[in-house]
């Protein structure tokens, strides 16, 4: 066992037990919380996978920017409990099921039709330094890089009008 | 291109089917247009489209002449081709057929004239003036059917023809059909249309047989083909059973014994039509097919001999009838189907010339008889009125109108008339002219033809042996009954007052009359009986061969003359000595007794005919009715078997096959679908962590099929 | 030789995207639901990243970027969808959302 390995498999488990955790928490700030750490946790992967500026991204969009704002919708609306009915009994274990069943697919895919390749943890020479991803966004990718900011822009003023209190803006 | 060389080459043989479309084209322009057009525009588009054929019929026989008389064929349409049937619409354009077309379109034009001065007043005193059009449509129409019969090339050509003009002849017969002959409302009239009609199918029944026969034995019905397979092979049987199934439909057409019966009948028609179809034309239309037929007749001797019997004894028991009439037009109609027995009779002997001879000239004195005659109705017809407003004037209006409507008044009735001549001078002349003709005196036409037909009777004597006698009495009879009727009608004391109120006609009637006067007095020109003006058997040689010229035998036409001017004399002492005087009998009542009875009553053969087959026929008619039809057929066959067995055919499909298996495949289908619709409604439940959890089905279904297939 | 097959990468990639996927299957609660869709598209990055690598090509690296991105619009809108339900629904139970039921 390599400590590469070893490595890996402590940084898998805590991804694992984090998402795990959001999945069970009663509570929603519980699994906004839970989320952080694992996208923190894949933010390490990136690094050991030489994306240095992927996990940069990852920790200040996601876990940073979005987690926040769950954090804030979550303050807003109220972490209410809800009640242990449910008007889907079957949902749950079917879904349990299923997840189950495209788990053994997946481990028979992996198992089956092994990739070649070996990863190297190598955070410091690494290929994705945020010169050579913006060369190439400011090359390549020129068109859907400034296609992502009109998007960005539609995605702000939707927010704005759904969330905008009508009758004052009607009033305004 | 100039006229005669236009002739020599036959350039004129492709006018021809004009002689049928002129006509048609005038029905058309009347049928169309003519509600819309004046009388005189009608009377003269139909006028003109007749005089136009005919003056393409004058025409062709000028062509004819130039070209030596050689027969021309027209082919103008296929009509029928079936395997080896081929019947194709071909005018045949010889010199016999040629005769017939100048007669039909001459005479039939100047009726066409006539006819618009005296449609115009019948129309009136009928109170329909509309009809004035459909009489010029109908005239029409029977030229152009004329035509067809006329120029046919083949038997069945003939035939279409022959029923057009029976056709023509029943509407026209019919005109007036909710009138009767004096004018009243009733059915007579229609009936007389009906009775033609059915006397004529019975006739052409037989021609049918003939034309049937003669295919069946020849395989053709072109006539030189059926001549040439007939003279190569004489088959004595058939040629006999052809020839008399023929005569059966000449003794139809052209009014012989026994089917003459409608003739009579059919003066129910406006006068123009008894001067055109019942005298002049259509009825000679037997004659023609008989001379037509000639090369068959020729073959058979018995046949023929039963033709000329038949034309004789129709000769002289139509000319006893008429003796006994006392309506103007009846007269001429007897006299009618007794001239048509002259000609039958002739052409029976093979007298074709002269047959053909007499179908001329009496054309044209018989139209001109019958539209004098008519001409005297109408100025009886308007002395009625005349004098019906003369009494209105002086006396009870309301009471007046009432015996007005209430008072039949026979204006033929020639026992009404009396003294005519000093009312309608012009009408007595021309009626003279049409009746010496008739009667057979020279040198009127009707002497030479008659004549020429006695000349042949007695030469045939041996061979024909009867025939001469009979035409004998009957020309004798024929110049008395003619004698009666002009001392009855236009000298003596009117018998009437209407007769005192008869006026004369206008020229429009006069002038074609008087044409036809002229016609009937120097017709005999055509074919005179002195070396080298046998103009008609010359011409006529060309298609019917070679003809001898007779000359004029003294004894015969001696012998005819005389008893003409006995009869004539006999005549003068019963009815011109001493004139009939209003509501006298009849002065041959007294001597003949029941003889007479017999002859004013037709012989009872109308009465007999109906006891023997009218009846009879009626019964058996009742009998099928009753119990073929309704008892058999309705009571029994409609309701036991086809309703019964349907409505159980019905319960049948209805029941097991339509309820239990199609209705129910239905149903269950729809069960189903109902049943599966609601399954699958229950999917669509709304929850979108439902659907969710269906798309997360499909992935692993389709990641587990791709992985495991 | 060091390192870690690319296969373990991919192996918890996919029991991420399980977990996510569970998530929006079994919870009721909207936000999260779409906390679970989010993890769902981080354990996608993983997966393309860990192949960026070993293929040594940055394009996995710029997918990663736009659908984080995408997915700072999708939170954005997202959530002011739940705020706007919750506003007329006084609930953040999907359970309660069965407009579409047919």
């Amino acid at each position: 066992m390599t400590t590469d390995l070893i490595l890996f498999l402590i940084l898998a488990a805590v991804a694992i037990a984090t998402a795990v955790g959001m999945l069970l928490s009663r509570n929603a700030v519980y699994s906004a919380l839970f989320l952080v750490l694992n996208f923190t946790t894949v933010a390490v992967f990136y690094l050991l996978l030489g994306a240095p500026f992927i996990a940069i991204t990852q920790v200040t969009v996601y876990a940073g920017a979005i987690m926040v704002l769950f954090l804030f919708v979550i303050m807003l609306l109220g972490s209410e409990k809800l009640p242990e009915r449910t008007v889907l009994p079957w949902q749950k274990p079917t879904a349990v099921f299923l997840a189950f069943v495209l788990m053994v697919e997946g481990a028979y895919l992996i198992f089956t039709q092994t990739a070649s390749g070996i990863i190297t943890n190598n955070p410091v020479e690494s290929t994705g330094s945020p010169q050579a991803i913006g060369e190439l966004l400011f090359s390549e990718y020129l068109l859907p890089f400034e296609v992502t900011s009109i998007l960005l822009l539609v995605a702000m003023v939707g927010a704005i009008v759904l969330t905008g209190d009508r009758k004052k803006g009607g009033q305004s | 291109m100039n006229f005669s060389e236009a002739a020599n080459t036959g350039y004129f043989f492709g006018l021809v089917p004009l002689l049928v479309f002129l006509p048609l084209t005038g029905m058309l322009i009347n049928m169309i247009f003519g509600g819309k057009m004046s009388e005189k525009a009608v009377g003269t588009v139909a006028s003109v489209a007749s005089g136009l054929a005919f003056v393409v019929a004058v025409l062709l026989a000028y062509s004819l002449s130039a070209t030596h008389g050689h027969m021309q064929t027209v082919h103008f349409a296929e009509w029928i081709h079936i395997g080896d049937l081929k019947l194709d619409w071909t005018f045949r354009v010889d010199t016999l057929s040629s005769v017939m077309m100048l007669v039909v379109s001459g005479v039939g034009t100047l009726i066409h004239i006539y006819a618009i001065g005296y449609m115009h007043e019948d129309v009136r005193f009928k109170d329909d003036i509309k009809r004035f059009r459909r009489f010029f449509v109908f005239l029409n129409l029977f030229i152009a059917m004329m035509m067809i019969l006329v120029s046919g090339d083949s038997y069945l050509m003939l035939f279409v023809g022959w029923e057009g003009v029976g056709l023509c002849s029943f509407l026209l017969i019919g005109f007036w059909y909710d009138f009767d002959t004096l004018g009243q409302k009733s059915t007579a009239n229609a009936e007389a249309g009906k009775k033609a009609f059915i006397a004529n199918r019975v006739g052409d029944f037989g021609f049918l047989l003939a034309i049937f026969t003669t295919f069946w034995h020849f395989g053709s019905l072109q006539f030189d083909k059926v001549f040439e397979a007939a003279s190569a092979h004489p088959d004595p049987v058939v040629i006999s059973a052809i020839t008399l199934f023929m005569l059966i439909g000449v003794t139809g057409k052209s009014a012989q014994v026994p089917l003459y019966v409608w003739l009579p009948d059919a003066m129910a028609g406006p006068t123009p039509v008894s001067a055109l179809i019942h005298a002049a034309t259509m009825v000679t239309a037997g004659v023609y097919l008989v001379v037509r037929s000639a090369p068959l007749y020729s073959l058979v001797h018995g046949a023929s001999y039963i033709v000329a019997m038949i034309g004789a004894v129709t000769a002289l028991f139509a000319a006893t009838i008429a003796v006994g009439q006392y309506d103007i037009k009846k007269v001429l109609a007897y006299s009618t189907i007794s001239q048509l027995g002259f000609m039958v009779a002739a052409v029976g002997m093979g007298a074709y010339v002269a047959g053909i001879f007499h179908l001329a000239t009496h054309a044209f004195f018989k139209a001109l008889l019958f539209l004098s005659a008519g001409s005297i109705i109408l100025g009886m017809e308007r002395g009625h009125h005349a004098h019906a407003h003369h009494d209105e004037d002086h006396g009870d209006g309301h009471a007046h109108v009432e015996h007005h409507e209430e008072e039949v008044f026979d204006p033929g009735d020639m026992r009404n008339m009396g003294n005519l001549r000093k009312r309608m001078p012009v009408t007595f002349w021309l009626y003279m002219a049409g009746t010496l003709a008739l009667a057979g005196l020279p040198p009127f036409a009707g002497f030479w033809s008659k004549d020429e037909i006695l000349l042949d009777a007695k030469l045939h004597a041996e061979h024909f042996p009867g025939v001469y006698l009979l035409l004998s009495i009957a020309a004798f009879m024929t110049a008395f009954y003619m004698g009666r009727q002009i001392w009855m009608v236009f000298f003596g004391k009117e018998r009437t007052e209407v007769a005192e109120h008869a006026q004369e006609s206008p020229p429009v009637m006069t002038v074609p009359l008087m044409i036809l006067a002229v016609l009937a007095v120097f017709g005999g020109a055509l074919n005179l009986p002195f070396e080298g003006f046998h103009n008609l058997g010359h011409w006529l040689e060309y298609t019917i061969g070679h003809v001898e010229g007779l000359p004029l035998d003294l004894g015969v036409a001696g012998i005819s003359t005389v008893l003409a001017l006995l009869a004539i004399f006999f005549s003068w002492l019963l009815y011109g000595k001493n004139p009939l005087k209003a509501g006298q009998a009849d002065p041959l009542k007294k001597p003949l007794g029941f003889l007479f009875t017999g002859m004013e009553n037709k012989w009872f053969v109308d009465e007999g005919y109906k006891a023997v087959i009218i009846d009879p026929f009626v019964k058996l008619a009742k009998f099928l009715s009753i119990n073929l039809d309704w008892n058999f057929w309705h009571d029994w066959f409609h309701e036991s078997v086809i309703y019964a067995g349907f409505k159980g055919l019905a319960r049948f499909l209805s029941e097991p096959i339509d309820m239990g298996i199609i209705n129910a495949i239905a149903d269950k289908l729809a069960e189903m679908t109902k049943r599966s619709s609601e399954g699958l409604s229950r999917l669509q439940n709304g929850f979108v962590r439902s659907y969710a959890l269906s798309v997360l089905l499909g992935v692993v279904a389709i990641l587990g099929y791709l992985l495991f297939k | 030789m060091e390192g870690v097959s690319v296969n373990y990468y991919i192996g918890l990639s996919a029991i991420l995207f399980i977990i996510g996927a569970l998530g929006v299957l079994v919870r009721r609660n909207a936000l999260v639901i779409f906390m679970s869709v989010e993890l769902m598209l981080n354990a996608a990055n993983l997966a393309f990243v860990a192949f960026s690598s070993v293929n040594n090509s940055l394009d996995g690296q710029i997918f990663v970027f736009f659908i984080m991105t995408v997915a700072a619009a999708e939170v954005a809108v997202g959530l002011a969808l739940i705020v706007a339900i919750f506003r007329s629904k006084k609930s953040i139970d999907v359970d309660q959302i069965n407009l579409l039921k047919g």
